[in-house]
């Protein structure tokens, strides 16, 4: 999926946006590329949102440039731009009908009844909601709300279609359910979905790539699968799934740490002076004394059926470190164990 | 509900002490003796005879056009004002002075209306009337509709213009719609308010076109009449009518 090559659908250059001291973006610059399911993550007040809304044209940047293949965005105005933008709270228009709500778009580009006619009617069986084309947004139950915002975006055929948190306000099930049907209406409009969440399950499972958003500003950009297992700081690292962190010197092949090396791997610059190892919990196996990295006692084990976890306290360490095999624990509570990696599995960062 | 006990005769005094004048008018409005002391009869000839009053009738339509064009125009401009302060504004004395007109003691506004309209060698007529309606009924329909105002998501006017709506689109399509039963509720309430209004009224009106308040205040300087208890009665069914339809449209809004 990794288009670079191509030049990118939407293109986001040193965009920067304070409320009052607040810095929501600091400058911002990122790609995003034609058909890509592109997802911007972090947690709240990370300026995610602000940046959706700068796509949308609600909120102007105060500094930077906004590209639609190739042409400035930041120059039109919201109802002018071919972006549409799936709303948090859905924003159905309650005093129309289902199918009125989907048709608004198609009726204020002029078009023709029996064309807007035949693309809802198409859209509502896409997303299947046929039956209900005639009810009210109130008369609805969360699901459906949400395949009705839906589908009153896709409608329009826009280049970009935004998505602000759209699973936040389902329930459980529901939520796996629209994780997949998002992922295939994807597919089958060939859309540009950007979205927004703080939820880094929903991004990994759905994106292709993945923007982790920090205070303002990128931390990276980078598929799912890379960008959990080569953070490139410590925050993507605390933030995407658990990882146990050593801080230690930056050395040959690691990190050393109590007259140890913790072996390690920098990606990218070299790393020298205070440093941080980073490794994840299912990375680490259990070995004999003489090969262990960290050694320590067990203070907790949780089975959760498919996996389980182990929970190490290790002297000179404040958190426990975590190991996770595949099913049972095979060592108990008090149990001395000890801890290796492969050096290619820990990321080695600037501390 | 907790019983009430002996509060019940209390609650029931005050209630008697409201609706007993009222009740007293309706019935004698049907009293077919012109002597307000003795029952005469159930008779409807006090209505009757209200409608060849041709003083009681210019009144009558005096008053329904100051009503009807203040209503118009308090409704009109204060949604605007109503959707403006609550777009642009962070000032709570913009808020409060919106509806000063409002609290303001009648008089106070009367006066004050006339001694600008002097100021200003503006004549007096329907016209002056109509203008001070305008001014204390915006006050109202400000104050009703930025409670609704509260009430919605303002992401529907974004959503709006996401879609392809310009501001102007948007404003008639999507934010009056979700306004309407504040819009309608406040429009009843400046109605009703104009109809029976006097104070007002009296200082901002010219001699030769008075209202029908204005009307009824002079025939009862000669002693009230059945034919005035007649015409009270079919004020209050109007009013009445006006300010439960009010009251239903604004529960309406809240249970959405």
């Amino acid at each position: 999926m990794n288009d670079s090559a191509l030049a990118p659908l939407v293109s986001i250059r040193g965009v920067s946006r304070s409320f009052g001291d607040v810095v929501a973006l600091d400058d911002v610059s990122l790609d995003i590329h034609e058909n890509e399911f592109f997802a911007l993550l972090g947690p709240s007040g990370c300026g995610k949102t602000t940046l959706l809304r700068v796509l949308a044209g609600f909120e102007h940047p105060d500094s930077g440039e906004v590209l639609l293949t190739g042409e400035d965005l930041l120059a039109q105005p919201p109802h002018r731009r071919p972006v549409n933008l799936m709303f948090q709270s859905y924003a159905l228009f309650p005093h129309m009908s289902v199918e009125r709500n989907v048709a608004y778009g198609l009726e204020r580009e002029g078009r023709p009844k029996d064309e807007v006619g035949d693309r809802v009617s198409e859209v509502l069986r896409t997303v299947g909601l046929s039956d209900l084309a005639r009810r009210r947004p109130s008369q609805l139950s969360g699901g459906q709300r949400q395949r009705v915002a839906l589908a009153r975006a896709i409608v329009k055929r826009p280049r970009l279609l935004l998505l602000d948190e759209p699973l936040s306000a389902l329930d459980r099930k529901v939520r796996a359910e629209m994780q997949l049907e998002l992922k295939r209406l994807q597919h089958e409009v060939g859309i540009t979905f950007v979205v927004v969440t703080h939820d880094q399950e929903e991004a990994m499972s759905m994106a292709d790539r993945i923007a982790v958003m920090g205070s303002g500003r990128v931390q990276q950009i980078d598929a799912p699968i890379d960008l959990y297992q080569r953070p490139a700081t410590l925050f993507v690292a605390g933030f995407i799934g658990t990882s146990n962190q050593f801080q230690g010197q930056a050395v040959e092949g690691g990190i050393a740490l109590h007259d140890k090396v913790l072996p390690g791997t920098a990606h990218g610059a070299a790393v020298s002076g205070n440093a941080v190892l980073v490794v994840r919990p299912e990375d680490t196996r259990l070995v004999d004394e003489a090969a262990a990295s960290v050694s320590g006692t067990v203070v907790d084990t949780q089975f959760y059926g498919g996996v389980s976890t182990v929970a190490v306290t290790v002297p000179g360490h404040d958190a426990p470190v975590l190991h996770t095999r595949p099913g049972a624990p095979e060592v108990e509570r008090g149990a001395v164990v000890h801890l290796a990696w492969d050096a290619a599995k820990a990321v080695v960062l600037a501390g | 509900m907790r019983s009430l006990g002996w509060l019940r005769l209390p609650m029931a005094v005050t209630y008697v002490f409201l609706y007993l004048p009222i009740l007293v008018l309706v019935v004698l409005s049907f009293n077919a003796s012109k002597q307000p002391f003795t029952w005469g009869g159930f008779s409807t000839k006090w209505y009757s005879e209200l409608a060849g009053n041709a003083e009681v009738l210019q009144g009558l339509g005096n008053t329904l056009i100051v009503a009807v064009g203040a209503t118009v125009l308090s409704t009109a401009l204060g949604t605007l004002l109503a959707v403006g302060l609550h777009r642009h504004s962070r000032s709570n004395l913009l808020d409060a002075y919106a509806l000063v007109p409002a609290i303001l003691p009648d008089l106070v506004l009367g006066i004050g209306l006339l001694v600008l309209f002097t100021l200003v060698s503006m004549t007096l007529g329907l016209y002056s009337v109509l203008l001070a309606h305008v001014v204390f009924g915006m006050a109202f329909v400000t104050a009703v509709v930025r409670a609704r105002l509260t009430q919605v998501d303002p992401s529907l006017e974004e959503a709006s213009r996401d879609l392809g709506a310009g501001q102007v689109s948007t404003f008639f399509r999507i934010t009056v719609p979700g306004l309407m039963p504040a819009i309608v509720a406040g429009a009843l309430l400046v109605f009703t308010l104009s109809l029976d209004e006097f104070v007002i009224a009296f200082f901002t009106n010219g001699p030769s076109s008075p209202t029908l308040p204005i009307v009824i205040y002079s025939m009862v300087r000669f002693g009230v009449t059945p034919e005035i208890n007649a015409l009270a009665s079919i004020l209050m069914l109007v009013s009445f009518t006006a300010v439960i339809s009010a009251q239903r449209l604004t529960r309406l809004t809240d249970t959405v």
